[in-house]
């Protein structure tokens, strides 16, 4: 299935089932909108689980925490699994400051995304 | 507010101008001696002030004015020095005292900015501009020396502005 188009979220399929999306720049108002349909998209796909790698976002304001926020929800009560990898100590404050950071599955790096 | 800000920047309301607020903020709170932690955080707030002006004050609105100002507090004998940050637009009014971030124990998409920004700044007070719009007044004090990074707590000030002194705008 093809994903809509963005220029700054790369989208992998590194095993059957599983995606892994990779914004490569900041993520806020301008931006959310994209990573927003982009999930949306992969998560109605047949991926059973959706990694979103944050490695090079060096900041992301309360609309992308929103996206995720809305992300996991849809995925609560299905099998698929929604889990972010990679977070930068100043995208992990805001999810801190939210108090968010134990409502998602948060690990350090793509490869524990995956074998999660 | 009675003084102008030592830095001002005009900016339409679109979102795509939000990255060059953030960076204007960062590299000023950066000089004035905030951490890198703080001075990201301090750019959220003012990226959160931002979006919600573009997205509840403008409704989407992407040509409508924003002014953003920046002044130093310089460290005295009675301040530790930081940063006040002032922000206005022409939107829509709204009862300053209404401006309250919503329950967190309720996990939902959005409604996160204004708690946000009180989380992050020391000291918030919104008021209504005369004739239109509203104004943003937040400040960051600097953390004195040893001192751990912190929360603020403090609920945010409400204060009515019926009289606008600062000069017009428009």
């Amino acid at each position: 299935m093809a994903s809509p188009q963005s220029t700054f979220i790369s989208v992998e399929r590194p095993e059957q089932g599983i995606v892994v999306l990779a914004p490569n720049t900041d993520i806020d108002m301008s931006r959310s909108p994209d990573l927003r349909a982009i999930l949306r998209q992969e998560m109605s796909g047949d991926a059973h689980k959706v990694v979103v790698d944050l490695d090079e976002v060096q900041y992301m304001d309360s609309s992308g925490l929103a996206t995720l926020v809305e992300a996991m929800r849809n995925a609560g009560g299905t099998s698929l699994k929604l889990v972010i990898c990679n977070m930068n100590p100043k995208v992990s404050a805001i999810f801190e400051i939210a108090r968010l950071d134990s409502f998602f599955s948060i690990v350090n790096s793509r490869d524990e995304a995956i074998s999660l | 507010m009675d003084q102008r800000p030592e830095i001002e920047l005009r900016l339409t309301s679109d979102p795509m101008y939000l990255c060059g607020a953030r960076e204007l903020v960062g590299c000023i709170a950066r000089r004035i001696g905030f951490d890198d932690m703080d001075c990201s955080k301090i750019a959220l707030a003012v990226d959160e002030a931002l979006s919600n002006i573009i997205r509840h004050g403008y409704e989407r609105a992407f040509d409508k004015p924003i002014w953003l100002g920046l002044s130093p507090i310089k460290p005295s004998s009675d301040s530790i020095g930081g940063i006040v940050i002032t922000i206005e637009d022409e939107a829509k009014q709204v009862e300053p005292c209404n401006m309250k971030g919503r329950d967190l124990e309720d996990i939902k998409p959005g409604g996160l900015g204004v708690h946000i920004i009180q989380e992050v700044m020391d000291k918030v007070s919104y008021e209504k501009r005369s004739p239109i719009g509203m104004r943003l007044v937040m400040t960051k004090l600097a953390p004195r020396p040893g001192e751990l990074p912190r929360l603020s707590d403090k609920a945010p000030s409400c204060k009515v502005t019926l009289n606008d002194r600062s000069p017009s705008r428009r």
